[in-house]
C-alpha cells in the first residue's frame, strides 16, 4: 500500500526581517510571507524516507496542508519546488483570529477525509511559538503521537515508525504503527535549496484552494467567535533604560565583576 | 474556594523545583491539589518531597505505563483525576510535554488552553510575554476547566508549613492510551550546571567563542549558572543545540544574563529580552546586544570573562 503523507505547513512573517524596522514596530507590510523554516525539515525528512523507496518502484505521496490567506500559496510554492507533489489551502475569512485548537480541528478534518495514514510537522511555528499543533492533531485524530523526532525511521513493509525524541528531559526512543503524527526538530537533517527543475515542476503542481464549507465545518465554529479564550490586555513591554558601555582597556573584567557586586548579582 | 489541580513534574525520583512554583501560583486561586503519576511504588516518596510547598493535597497515580507508553496514558489519568477532583483550573509546568499535554487536555476537557503564562491570577486570567518578549498579553479561558501552561522560575516558589495529605487513586488506561511504545529512555545528562530555562543566571557563548566554551563555562561555574548558545554555536556543533536560546531555542528570563561574542541577532534576542539584567561582551562596538544590555564590554571575551572570575573569586575570599 502507498503511505499518503500529509505535511502541515504554515506561512509566517520572515523571521530575518530585522531591518524593516520603522520607528521601532515591525513594518509588517514590508515583510515578506514566507515558508515557516522549521517546516522545511518536516518535507526534507519526509522526501528523504520516501525518495529511495519510490525509486525503487513505490508510489509514497506527499501533500502539503496549510491554513491561512490565499497569499500562503507563495510559501507553499516553496515546499512544492523542494519535492512535494501537491497542496491543499483551507483559506476562509472565518478562519482569521483562530486559536492553535480551532486550526488543529480544521487540519484533523482535512487529513481524517483525505485518507492520509502519515502526517508530518515541523515541531512550532516561528511565529507563534505554542508546539502544541502536532501533540493536538494526534489527539484529534486518536493517533499516535512521535513527536520532537531527530531521528525517524519508517519500515513500510510493518508499516512502523520509530523516533528518537530529542527534548529537555532527555532522549527516548519510541514506536508506533500507523497511523502516527510525527514532528520534527530543527536537527534531524539540512534542508534542500528547492532547484531550478524543482521550482519550474511546482509550478505546474495543484495547490487546492479549499472555503470551510468545501471540508465541512461550520464558520460559527472557528475565528474569534469559536476561541476558547479571550483576551483581556495587551500592552507593549516598556523600552529597556539606555545601559553602560564601556571599552575594554585592560580592566574591562575588573569593572564587570564591580557591575556585578554592586547589583548583587554575584 | 477554587480548586486548582496542578501535575507535579519528577524525573529520577526527584520531585522537579516548578511544584513549589504552580503551587505558589494556585494557592492565590484558592486551594492547591497536586497530582503526581508515578511508577508502582514511588509516589509516596515524591509526595513527601513536597512538604515544604504550599500543596495541600496531593493525589497519586501509580502505573508501570506512564514510563512505557508517555502522554498517551498520562492523559487518560490526568482526565480521570479530573473528573474526580473537578478542578477550578488545571496548572502544567510548561516544557514540551508539559505544552503537549495541555493541549490534548483542553481538547479532551473541551477547554481553552494558555501556553507559556509568566503570571496567574485569583480570577484565574493568565499572562504571556509574545513576540520575542515584546508584548505582554492577559487572557482568560472562556470554556471549560481553563488549562494553563507556566514557565518554570515565574515565580519564587512560597514556602510551606505542613506536609500535603496523601491519596492515591486507581484509573483505567485506555487502550488508545497505549499506540505509542518507548523502548529506551536516557534522561538528559545533568551536569553539575542547572536546567537553563530553571536557573538564575546564563552565560551564553556565540561566534566570538571561535569554538572554545572554556571561558564561558568556568564562570558559569563560578556563578552556578547555566551555559546557553547561539544559533551560530551551535550550529557550528561547538554546543550541543540542546542549549540554544533564541527563536528557534530555549527562551529563558533569568535574572542575569551574559552574552558573551554573541552580536544579538533579533532571533537571539527574542529569546533572552525578558531577562532582568543583561550583560554583553563582544569585540564589536556595533553589535547589537548592545542595544539592550545594561552593561556591556567592548572587547575580547577571552581577556574580560577570566579578569571578572578572578575578581569576583578574591572578593570572595
Amino acid at each position: 500500500m502507498p503511505m499518503k503523507i500529509a505535511i502541515c505547513v504554515k506561512q509566517v512573517p520572515d523571521s530575518w526581517a530585522e531591518k524593516k524596522m520603522v520607528d521601532g514596530l515591525l513594518d509588517r507590510a514590508s515583510v515578506d510571507a514566507v515558508l515557516n523554516d522549521l517546516d522545511e525539515y518536516a518535507i526534507e525528512e519526509a522526501l528523504r524516507i520516501i525518495e529511495p523507496l519510490n525509486a525503487e518502484g513505490a508510489t509514497h505521496s506527499i501533500t502539503l496542508i496549510s491554513m491561512g490567506p490565499e497569499r500562503a500559496s507563495e510559501a507553499i510554492r516553496k515546499g512544492l519546488s523542494m519535492g512535494a507533489d501537491e497542496a491543499i489551502l483551507i483559506s476562509d475569512s472565518a478562519l482569521s483570529g483562530s486559536d492553535a485548537l480551532t486550526t488543529s480541528k480544521v487540519l484533523a478534518k482535512v487529513i481524517s477525509d483525505g485518507g492520509f495514514d502519515l502526517v508530518f510537522c515541523g515541531t512550532e511555528s516561528t511565529d507563534a511559538r505554542m508546539s502544541v499543533i502536532p501533540a493536538m492533531l494526534a489527539e484529534r485524530l486518536g493517533w499516535a503521537q512521535l513527536t520532537f523526532a531527530g531521528s525517524v525511521k519508517v519500515d513500510p513493509s510493518s508499516s512502523r515508525v520509530e523516533i528518537a525524541r530529542m527534548s529537555e528531559s532527555g532522549v527516548e526512543v519510541m514506536s508506533a504503527v500507523l497511523p502516527c503524527v510525527v514532528s520534527v526538530i530543527e536537527k534531524i537533517n539540512e534542508p534542500r535549496y528547492p532547484s531550478f527543475k524543482g521550482i519550474m515542476a511546482a509550478k505546474k503542481k495543484t495547490i487546492a484552494i479549499k472555503s470551510l464549507s468545501d471540508i465541512g465545518i461550520s464558520p460559527s465554529e472557528v475565528g474569534v467567535s469559536g476561541a476558547w479564550s479571550a483576551v483581556l490586555d495587551a500592552k507593549a513591554r516598556p523600552p529597556r533604560d539606555k545601559g553602560i558601555k564601556i571599552e575594554d582597556s585592560g580592566e574591562g573584567g575588573l569593572k564587570l565583576a564591580e557591575f556585578l557586586q554592586e547589583k548583587r548579582l554575584v | 474556594m477554587a480548586k486548582v489541580l496542578i501535575l507535579i513534574d519528577h524525573a529520577s525520583g526527584k520531585v522537579a523545583k516548578t511544584a513549589g512554583e504552580l503551587a505558589t501560583f494556585a494557592k492565590r486561586a484558592g486551594d492547591c491539589v497536586g497530582l503526581i503519576l508515578a511508577p508502582e511504588g514511588q509516589s509516596q516518596a515524591l509526595s513527601e518531597q513536597l512538604a515544604n510547598t504550599v500543596i495541600g493535597q496531593v493525589i497519586a497515580v501509580e502505573s508501570n505505563d506512564f514510563a512505557k507508553h508517555g502522554q498517551g496514558c498520562i492523559l487518560d489519568a490526568i482526565t480521570q483525576v479530573v473528573e474526580k477532583v473537578k478542578p477550578d483550573a488545571i496548572l502544567i509546568p510548561s516544557t514540551s510535554a508539559g505544552k503537549e499535554i495541555a493541549g490534548r487536555l483542553a481538547i479532551r476537557l473541551n477547554s481553552g488552553v494558555i501556553t507559556d503564562a509568566i503570571d496567574f491570577t485569583s480570577d484565574l486570567s493568565a499572562t504571556q510575554s509574545v513576540f520575542g518578549g515584546s508584548f505582554t498579553v492577559s487572557s482568560k479561558v472562556s470554556a471549560g476547566i481553563p488549562v494553563i501552561t507556566i514557565r518554570p522560575s515565574a515565580i519564587e516558589a512560597e514556602v510551606g508549613s505542613s506536609a500535603p495529605t496523601f491519596e492515591k487513586v486507581d484509573v483505567l488506561i485506555s487502550e488508545k492510551g497505549k499506540l505509542v511504545t518507548i523502548t529506551d529512555s536516557k534522561p538528559a545528562v545533568k551536569g553539575g550546571r542547572p536546567e537553563l530555562t530553571e536557573a538564575k543566571v546564563v552565560i551564553s557563548g556565540g561566534r566570538g567563542t571561535n569554538g572554545d566554551f572554556k571561558p564561558v563555562e568556568a564562570l558559569a561555574d563560578l556563578l552556578g549558572a547555566a551555559v546557553g548558545a547561539s544559533r551560530a554555536a551551535t550550529d557550528a556543533g561547538w554546543y550541543p543545540h540542546t542549549h540554544q536560546v533564541g527563536q528557534t531555542g530555549k527562551t529563558v528570563s533569568p535574572q542575569l544574563y551574559l552574552a558573551c561574542g554573541i552580536s544579538g541577532a533579533i532571533q537571539h534576542r527574542a529569546g533572552m529580552q525578558t531577562s532582568k539584567t543583561i550583560v554583553a561582551i563582544n569585540k564589536d562596538p556595533e553589535a547589537p546586544i548592545f542595544d539592550v544590555a545594561d552593561f556591556g564590554v567592548v572587547g575580547d571575551l577571552f581577556a574580560v570573562l577570566p579578569q571578572a572570575g578572578q575578581a569576583i573569586s578574591a572578593k570572595r575570599a
